[in-house]
């Protein structure tokens, strides 16, 4: 237990923060300085333009040192922002850095009420005295270091989550990566070539995959999901559900004495299997067997049962002969993992744009998606590769490319974001038409052309000289001729400042994309944020893009909102490096904000025991009674057993009760009534 | 209403990973609110000791706000549901007082819900200017 310096004097430093004009412009920063020294136990009260700066920093040691401070207030920006800095500067002083307690008069109170000086000026007034009475009341205090696991988890096998693991395990930390699919890859197999460069999606892509399933630092497994976590940064207990995929490897074909036996992908089971089913890897437009794999490039190569379209004939058993790979009574097992920092890069989905009626997908047989368009452009697509319309298999000649089709849309249909990739995916499409289909001309309906990466304006500029055709608007409407299937895009041309009914041969809709149906349930596994459009929370928009408010928890990829490939490779590398910084350093710091049992006060009543969602707590003997004990390794702090003890036995330290009254008092009691 | 410059006072308490990350967020966005809450931050809201509360008004307070995560994503798993319950359980105490329970309220922000809080303070305060001085006043020291 902390020591509790009892009986000292309080002697608190306040110090006032102009923030340039940031405070200084709405509040009268003087004045709170002056009321500051008038309050009870301040010893000292100072204002500075900057007090983050060295010199403001300084200021708090030589204070601490000068005055015999037992206490220091600074009157500023948010603690979420700037306490870590103050709490140093405190230390410096030579004073236990629990001993801090920061106003927030920037945030709260300046930037919130800019145009009410003297309103803010008198909140600024009675945060500093509820402040400085927290202050009076601080005790030293501890934190508590405990070990870091040597070992870390990726969340998600797209392009994100498979560089993020490359990148730790390379660093030498043992990672597993849990993909939720039979294969790694994500999106980006899914398309064809890639802008601004035009290289082959695949190409580029497998290398990567296969260096994810080499790598012996790297733990694969697909067709795992999470299912529940314990613990906290540096602990955490990871239970994985390992799917039932009703095929074994080679691995566990030894396991199981099978000599030479396991899935080897010869495929013989596919050919004998009756059922058939569409492949969602391909959206539905090719088949695929009960027993299946996505595409040729899969990593790992292992076939997989669809158990819910499995009629258990077992002839796949047959096939497979002597290997004994498949196992059709295979069952779901659940396997424990402990790692020290987790990356999630769970990617994302396409938005459902036949919401967007007035587009009629799903309604008209031409109107189709930009990713349906990648699978039917790919050369190991459905159609080899052959565009071709869905409502009579002839290949296209007039296009028309929706851009934001559900995205920027402020209808409440669609999504009020940018998608981010789907004006230059759109400018790729165009490209590969006019490339492929002799004498085809893209009509690129657009509000404005997003191509802000490295070589994506040259990109744009390249398409039209090409002779992609640019129409700048949002399209009304699309209507489908019953007899031809062709489609007539109504939209208004906003450059001309002209109505348009234009008839093509197909319509692609650069769909919106949104967080994947899951993301809810993953988010709240890891106790990780979101924004208000279901994108995971980072912890800081601008200085701490890949962390997250859990501690140990880092983000990569569309997961965090939407990102084309260079900027998702270039996160997932932000977040392993983060998350090997805490296991390389081998230990973390908790904040020490633990309970403790005054004893001499606690019944033994043991109501507390079922408030703490950790349990930490529990029922001792001590001395001839009975009487609480808080496992501090369990505690995080959250103090609801402290809000519930009835005899008031439980100190939470840096927010006890004596220090949460007193504040309460000193506002409503203290200063000017 | 008695006293022409009666102003309310509010107090806050909120949870330090959505409400306060929120109210940060209105700030940061310049979201304009009137100034009358103060706010005080614990960890999460399952900290609050009803008593705060009742100490709080036996001050004299003329409204308390109690502000957290929404259900499900408190940061410590159910913190929140208890506090739920606990302000639930007070409200009816503070009508038994004589209070009208409108003068506590418990709402729920997240931390990118900026805008949310400041229309969670400029209701709060409204409610507040509507009900007057709390009658426990006079007896505050
Ligand atoms: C039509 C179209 C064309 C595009 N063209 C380009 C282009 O040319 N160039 C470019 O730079 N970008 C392009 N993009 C964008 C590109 O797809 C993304 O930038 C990229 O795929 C993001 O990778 P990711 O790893 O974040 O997500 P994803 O690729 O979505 O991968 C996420 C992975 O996580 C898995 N997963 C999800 N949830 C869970 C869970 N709960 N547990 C375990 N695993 C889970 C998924 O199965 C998936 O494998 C295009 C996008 C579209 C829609
Ligand atoms: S047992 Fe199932 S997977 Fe195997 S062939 Fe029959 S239907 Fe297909
Ligand atoms: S503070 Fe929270 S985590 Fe710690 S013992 Fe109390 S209820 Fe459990
Ligand atoms: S942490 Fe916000 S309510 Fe529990």
């Amino acid at each position: 237990m902390a020591e509790v310096k009892k009986n000292e004097e309080p002697r608190i430093g306040v110090f006032v923060c102009h923030c340039g004009t940031n405070i200084a412009g709405s509040i009268d920063v003087k004045a709170v300085m002056e009321y500051a020294r008038t309050l009870p136990n301040v010893a000292i009260a100072d204002d500075y333009q900057y007090m983050c700066s060295t010199p403001g920093q300084n200021k708090i040691a030589e204070a601490i040192a000068e005055q015999k401070l037992t206490g220091v207030v600074v009157a500023a920006c948010s603690p979420r922002l700037h306490e870590p800095t103050f709490r140093n500067a405190t230390k410096a002083g030579g004073l236990n850095p629990f001993r801090f307690e920061m106003a927030n008069i920037r945030e709260q109170n300046s930037w919130v009420h800019m145009h009410q000086p003297e309103e803010a000026t008198a909140k600024a007034k009675d945060a500093v005295r509820i402040a400085v009475a927290k202050a009076s009341l601080l005790e030293d205090l501890v934190p508590k270091s405990v070990p870091v696991e040597k070992a870390a988890m990726v969340v998600g096998g797209g392009v994100g989550g498979m560089q993020a693991a490359l990148d730790l395990a390379n660093a030498g930390i043992k990672t597993y990566l849990v993909e939720k699919s039979p294969t790694i890859g994500g999106r980006m197999s899914q398309l064809d070539k890639t802008f601004p460069t035009l290289d082959c999606s695949q190409c580029i892509l497998t290398p990567k995959m296969v260096d994810v399933y080499r790598n012996e630092g790297i733990e694969l497994l697909t067709y795992t999901e999470v299912e529940q976590v314990e613990g906290y940064i540096g602990n955490f207990d990871v239970t994985l559900r390992k799917k039932a995929r009703g095929v074994i490897t080679p691995a566990e074909a030894e396991a199981r004495g099978i000599v030479g036996g396991g899935c080897t992908g010869c495929g013989d089971c596919v050919d004998v299997c009756p059922v058939i089913k569409p492949n969602p890897f391909e959206l539905g437009m090719a088949p695929r067997k009960a027993i299946y794999i996505y595409h040729p490039q899969v990593s790992p190569l292992i076939y997989t049962v669809d158990f819910d379209a499995c009629v258990k004939c077992g002839l796949c058993v047959e096939a497979c002969g002597e290997k004994k790979a498949v196992d059709l009574e295979m069952k779901d097992e659940l396997m424990t993992v402990k790692v020290g920092t987790v990356v999630l890069a769970t990617g994302y989905d396409i938005f459902p744009i036949e919401k967007k009626f007035e587009w009629g997908y799903k309604n008209y047989d031409n109107v189709i998606t930009s990713l349906e368009f990648e699978r039917l452009i790919c050369a190991s697509g459905p159609t080899g590769g052959h565009l071709v319309r869905p409502s009579d298999g002839e290949t296209p000649k007039k296009i028309a490319f929706v851009l934001c089709a559900g995205s920027r849309d402020s209808t409440g249909v669609g999504k009020p974001y940018c998608s981010r990739f789907c004006c230059m995916y759109s400018l790729k499409h165009a490209h590969q038409i006019i490339e492929k289909i002799p004498g085809a001309i893209p009509y690129i309906f657009y509000m404005d052309i997003r191509s802000f990466g490295k070589m994506y304006e040259e990109f744009y500029y390249r398409i039209q000289d090409e002779g992609a055709k640019f129409i700048r608007g949002r399209v009304a409407n699309i209507l489908e001729d019953p007899v031809t299937k062709n489609l007539h895009v109504n939209a208004e041309d906003t450059l001309l400042g002209r109505p348009i009914d234009m008839e093509v041969d197909m319509v692609v809709l650069a769909a919106a994309v949104q967080p994947t149906a899951e993301t809810e349930k993953t988010r709240r596994l890891f106790g990780v944020s979101c924004s208000q459009d279901g994108w995971l929370l980072e912890a800081h928009p601008k200085l701490n893009p890949c962390g997250t408010t859990t501690a140990g928890v880092y983000l990569a990829g569309v997961c965090q909102g939407p990102k084309d490939i260079p900027d998702t490779v270039a996160q997932a590398e932000g977040a392993a490096s983060a998350a090997s910084i805490p296991i390389h350093r081998g230990e973390v710091e908790l904040e020490p904000y633990f309970a403790q049992c005054m004893e001499e006060k606690c019944a033994g009543c043991g109501l507390c025991v079922n408030q703490c969602p950790y349990g930490a707590l529990s029922l001792v003997e001590k001395d001839g009674r009975t009487v609480m004990q808080v496992t501090e390794a369990k505690c995080k702090g959250c103090g609801t057993c402290g809000g519930f003890c009835p005899g008031g036995a439980i100190w939470m330290q840096h927010f006890a009760t004596p220090q949460i009254v007193a504040q309460i008092d000193a506002f409503l009691l203290g200063g000017e009534q | 209403m008695a006293d022409e410059n009666w102003k309310p006072k509010i107090i806050a308490i909120i949870c330090n990973w959505c409400s306060y990350a929120g109210a940060d967020l209105a700030g940061g966005a310049r979201i304009q609110y009137p100034p009358d809450i103060r706010a005080i931050r614990v960890m999460c809201t399952g900290r609050i000791d009803p008593l705060f509360i009742l100490k709080a008004f036996q001050d004299g307070a003329d409204g308390v706000l109690v502000s957290g995560c929404h259900f499900g994503d408190c940061h410590y798993l159910e913190g929140n549901f208890k506090a739920a319950k606990r302000m639930f359980l007070l409200k009816s105490v503070l009508k038994n007082i004589g209070l009208d329970d409108k003068r506590l309220r418990m709402t729920f922000v997240s931390a990118s819900e900026g805008a949310k809080w400041g229309m969670v303070m400029e209701d709060v305060i409204k409610t507040i200017n509507e009900l007057g001085p709390s009658p426990l006043k006079e007896f505050a020291r």
